[in-house]
């Protein structure tokens, strides 16, 4: 709640549990309560709000025996005290979007409670906070909430066992260097396989995988672990010791236009990049074919997916064409394009220096882009400078390549709606290459208020073909989770999403060595 | 001698404030701000949640104010908060300032241990075999790449060998002083292994000097013994330039062991500090950087001291 670290939530997922998830599947599902709320099964109504708007009703059952790591049972007092940290604007908590959402949460009972929504949007059931321990950390929000990101439990003494409702709860942990993890004895779910789970936090890759090889750690996360380049490279020395899955996810690694720019800003030469841009090249020959080729910002596992769009499969032919009927002509192949007063076309590409992967893909396009008569100048900077500075002061000239995040069937609001264009120097949305359609920003509005599910896929087939035709990003690719798995561990799930692996850790087991082996060794 | 101290801890006092300053004002003008790094971690955080955040944080203040906000409560003995450790800084710093001085005090030794010998040795045979083969062994730890040296004792000795652990200070639920000692091992031999060359060195050189000096040859015509004039007359007054160097050795507490400390993942303050400045952990990294600054500050005083203990003709009344 208080810090958007990927490592946390790999930790937390041992041993807290979100009272929804979506799982391995991209299905929201149940992870605390008994039935997933929806309209239909009436576990979810519109209501009435004072002021005449419509908002919802949603009701959650909690699963019978839950309780904390100490033995004192999970309550809906405890959900009632998360909302009420969560939306607390001195708790430090980093995103309130849900808590503001909510206009108050009802208590029922000891496992039912009601929480009612200020506005009607298709994520109406997802919307409900993760139980904080009340009976633990009430004193500390109740002294100073301005204090309460210093003096929580978790950071006061994270061994509690009271802090933990999940099926491990943490036991010792060296900030930094490791946490260590037991079973919860009050756990009333399926009983994990292993008595304890060590988390190591080791910062250099080299390092890693000598952990790894020495038989210090047995297994690398893909959610925080090496980077595919890596993993590729240790599945070929070491094809059979281990197994490796890959998960391509929701990390959308594209190019960000600076669409006021008057070059980049003409969709013919955006279009022309595309073509000009040999992706399916990229994926095979970087990354095994691991990372698929985006066609736009929605993953094809994403309920609003759809390839009905405007493709752009590499054809130089058809990107010089394009740079022709937009004024960059050269009079030889193999020069660079010039317009019309004689100033070539030159532009420049910015990402974060030291990412070996990106800097990788830089090169190839550079490559590609010379064939079509367009100098690219490579201008990398640190991640800090280049995220602090350059894309959220929005300082750069033509294109800038990094990733966005987001969550199964997430509303594109903060990067394509105009509302959200930060104005230079100023805090503000995520629209940072300046993307106005007001079409778009229509089917926004609508889209998140649609509660019929074939209604909302529809809007975002329709969101999706404009985006591909306009072309305000240039799609690359997926990128993908890469885990390393001993042979005989099963039951890892990778999910492609922000929820980790370790959120249903109790699944996880150990090989039957006289089963046949089906593992899924680099698949 | 005492006024001599009172005034140099003076000096040090007026040093770590101005560095206070350098350091908090060099961090708040690096680009990007913890809640810029946030939004990059959170696709939900909107513009009103970016807004709240710098305000909590005070980061919506100018930099003079934040750093006489930080500097009133540093001098009524508050340093602060850690932002990633949500720790009271000085509760992250000290632990990890003992684990950084086991482990560059074990190096140091070490180092010394080993220079010493070798650099006597091969100053007083200059170009004899054995000189070329210290100076090699020398260039060669100069020369090696530390976090390449490091891996290679990991792969050697911990893949392979199996005779040591590849990181961690402990093993969980251990933690006597046989296991980290056996943790320590590697990360020490590797620091030494990357420290004592430049050591040998200054060692040799600073002795070559010194046997040339007329007082070595009066030494020797009174009839001495060779070990009595390497080790009481050239040696000690050789030790006045190493004394000088490895006092400056003690900024290492931060730069030096950092790839070391990453590699074998080791609790001190070179890592937790570069964590700090690329986490926009403020409190933190001024703390670690002026803790730095303390201690070559008075690493040197004691060198100073050490002068006059090594040359009678130093004197500080």
């Amino acid at each position: 709640m208080l810090d958007a670290m990927l490592a946390k939530s790999y930790l937390h997922g041992l041993a807290r549990r979100p009272v929804v998830a979506y799982g391995p599947d991209w299905e929201l599902q149940c992870m605390l309560c008994t039935e997933l709320p929806t309209l239909e099964n009436g576990l979810a109504e519109r209501e009435e709000l004072p002021n005449g708007d419509t908002g919802i009703a949603v009701t959650y059952t909690l699963k019978e025996g839950l309780s904390w790591a100490d033995g004192e049972p999970v309550t809906s007092a405890d959900i009632r005290y998360a909302w009420q940290v969560g939306k607390h604007p001195k708790t430090g908590v980093v995103s309130q979007q849900i808590y503001a959402r909510i206009r108050d949460i009802e208590i029922v009972n000891d496992r039912t409670f009601v929480v009612h929504i200020d506005r009607v949007t298709y994520d109406y059931n997802a919307t409900v906070p993760t139980p904080l321990p009340r009976h633990i950390d009430r004193a500390a929000f109740a002294q100073d909430p301005a204090q309460y990101r210093n003096q929580n439990a978790f950071d006061r003494d994270p061994t509690d066992p009271g802090l933990y409702l999940g099926p491990y709860r943490m036991v010792s942990v060296q900030r930094g260097v490791r946490a260590v993890y037991e079973r919860n004895p009050h756990w009333p779910g399926k009983k994990p396989e292993f008595d304890r789970i060590i988390v190591r936090a080791i910062q250099n890759t080299a390092a890693m995988e000598a952990n790894l090889l020495s038989g210090t750690v047995d297994m690398i996360a893909g959610e925080t672990g090496m980077s595919i380049d890596q993993v590729l490279a240790l599945e070929t020395r070491h094809p059979e010791r281990l197994q490796y899955k890959y998960q391509a996810g929701l990390v959308y690694e594209h190019i960000e236009f600076n669409l006021e720019n008057p070059i980049v800003g003409d969709r013919r030469v955006r279009r022309a990049l595309a073509y000009g841009a040999n992706r399916q090249a990229i994926s095979e020959q970087l990354f095994d074919g691991k990372q698929p080729v985006a066609l736009h910002n929605v993953n094809p596992r994403d309920p609003g997916f759809t390839d009905d769009v405007q493709r752009y499969p590499y054809d130089p032919e058809r990107a010089r064409a394009l740079l022709d009927a937009a004024g960059w002509t050269n009079d030889e192949p193999g020069q660079t394009r010039t317009d019309a007063n004689g100033k070539p076309l030159r532009l420049t590409i910015m990402t974060t220096a030291g990412n070996r992967t990106r800097e990788l893909v830089q090169q190839v396009l550079q490559s590609d882009w010379d064939r079509i008569g367009v100098d690219l100048q490579i201008v990398n900077e640190p991640p800090r400078v280049f995220f602090g500075q350059t894309v959220s002061g929005r300082d750069w000239d033509h294109m800038a390549m990094f990733a966005w995040l987001s969550a199964p069937e997430s509303v594109p609001r903060s990067t394509l709606h105009s509302e959200q264009i930060p104005e230079k120097g100023e805090v503000g949305g995520q629209n940072y290459k300046g993307y106005a359609n007001p079409r778009v920003d229509a089917l926004i509005d609508r889209m998140e208020r649609e509660l019929d599910d074939e209604k909302r896929v529809d809007l975002w087939h329709q969101l999706l073909k404009i985006y591909a035709r306009d072309l305000p990003t240039l799609p690359l690719y997926w990128r993908a989770q890469a885990f390393v798995l001993p042979r005989w561990l099963t039951g890892v799930e990778p999910t492609g999403h922000q929820y980790t692996t370790t959120l249903w850790v109790e699944d996880w087991g150990v090989r039957d060595p006289d089963a046949t082996d089906q593992s899924d060794g680099g698949g | 001698m005492l006024s001599y101290i009172v005034q140099r801890l003076v000096q040090t006092a007026l040093v770590l404030f101005v560095m206070s300053f350098i350091i908090y004002a060099m961090i708040g003008l690096m680009p990007g701000d913890p809640i810029d790094l946030m939004v990059q971690a959170d696709p939900d955080l909107t513009a009103a949640d970016q807004q709240r955040l710098k305000a909590l944080y005070g980061l919506d203040q100018p930099l003079t104010t934040r750093y006489w906000n930080w500097l009133t409560a540093a001098l009524q003995g508050d340093f602060g908060y850690s932002r990633l450790f949500a720790q009271p800084v000085l509760d992250v710093l000290w632990p990890r300032l003992g684990n950084t001085i086991v482990l560059i005090g074990c190096a140091f030794l070490l180092s010394l241990v080993i220079a010493l010998p070798a650099g006597i040795a091969a100053a007083t045979r200059p170009r004899s075999l054995l000189d070329n083969a210290v100076n090699l062994g020398a260039f060669a730890g100069i020369s090696v790449p530390p976090f390449w040296l490091a891996i290679l004792l990991i792969i050697l000795f911990a893949v392979t060998l199996e005779w040591f652990p590849a990181g961690g200070m402990t093993d969980p639920g251990e933690g006597g002083l046989l296991d980290q000692l056996h943790h320590l091992a590697l990360p020490v031999i590797a620091l030494t292994l990357a420290r004592v060359g430049g050591i040998i060195r200054y060692v040799r050189a600073a002795m070559m000097e010194a046997l040339r000096q007329d007082y070595i040859r009066t030494a020797r015509a009174k009839g001495l013994s060779r070990r009595r004039v390497l080790i009481s007359h050239a040696l000690r007054n050789a030790m006045i330039p190493v004394v000088t160097i490895l006092a400056l050795d003690m900024g290492m507490l931060v730069s030096g062991a950092l790839i070391t400390e990453t590699i074998f993942g080791w609790l001190g303050m070179g890592k937790t500090v570069y964590d700090a400045v690329l986490g926009n952990d403020y409190n933190l990294a001024l703390m670690g950087l002026l803790f730095a600054t303390a201690l070559t500050l008075l690493a040197n005083l004691a060198a100073d001291l050490a002068y006059a203990w090594l040359d009678p003709r130093i004197s500080y009344d």
